[in-house]
């Protein structure tokens, strides 16, 4: 059913952003939940931090952050077309486009959430 | 005549509350763009979750009302987009009762996470000595 439907050049890029647009709807439902917990619950809040620090959820996050930049930039390209329908034409350049952009920009996130489950420290350090 | 997108829902004709809702998705989705990947990046880049207590909540990520009001805003949009696309995804596989029941539920959803994140942002503590 999922694959069945629309067809055409746009078919995976629509597939792909459903399961992840899906994706980032449950880890919201979750997500609000655990900071709810940060005030009624702070040292229940604490342990789940440590599950979201520790490696199985750092490979989560990876996969969240692939989920997110994949329907963020394959959301712009819907926009673009949508406000600008002469862009239409471009629309298989854009989607080469997104996957460039979200390997250039999705790897050295992974390598940054990754880095510590193997001992590393992260290598971007924006903080103090 | 419809309008053709290659992968966007084609925008509803007629008016009405299903081409305000076709807007809000797009308009929620650009905010989202600059909101969610932010606020992605300052928990991973600036941040690790390893620090992120819930002390650090209340004295470093939520310590200005200014942060505050940033992330509600970023709730409202995420709220919605979310949740009005989870209905795009009930009503393109179901029909009738199970439909209404579905949707129903999701506008119940929305309407909990979105008032247990208000509740959590206006109630968790400041730090000592801020405004």
């Amino acid at each position: 059913m999922l694959l069945r439907y629309q067809g055409g050049p746009g078919m995976l890029a629509w597939a792909f952003h459903r399961i992840s647009g899906v994706a980032i709807w449950l880890f919201l439902v979750l997500h609000v939940f655990d900071i709810w917990l940060a005030g009624v619950n702070p040292v229940l809040y604490d342990e789940v931090l440590q599950v979201y620090a520790s490696p199985i959820g750092r490979v989560g996050e990876t996969l969240l952050g692939a989920a997110l930049l994949y329907h963020a930039l394959n959301g712009l390209r819907i926009v673009i077309m949508d406000f600008w329908p002469a862009m239409t034409r471009y629309h298989r350049e854009m989607w080469a486009a997104s996957w460039v952009l979200f390997v250039l920009l999705g790897i050295p996130v992974a390598v940054q959430i990754m880095a510590p489950a193997f001992g590393f420290d992260a290598p971007f350090r924006f903080g103090e | 005549m419809a309008t053709i997108t290659r992968t966007g829902r084609a925008r509803p004709q007629g008016g009405g509350w299903e081409l305000a809702l076709w807007y809000l998705m797009r308009l929620t989705g650009l905010g989202l763009f600059v909101l969610a990947l932010a606020h992605y990046l300052i928990t991973h880049f600036i941040y690790d979750p390893s620090e992120q207590t819930a002390e650090w909540i209340i004295n470093e990520r939520w310590g200005s009302i200014a942060w505050r009001t940033v992330d509600w805003l970023m709730l409202t949009f995420v709220v919605f987009h979310a949740f009005m696309g989870m209905r795009t995804v009930v009503q393109d596989y179901t029909r009738g009762g199970v439909r209404t029941l579905l949707t129903m539920g999701l506008y119940a959803g929305a309407l909990v996470i979105f008032a247990l994140g208000t509740i959590v942002l206006i109630t968790l503590p400041f730090p000592a000595g801020a405004e």
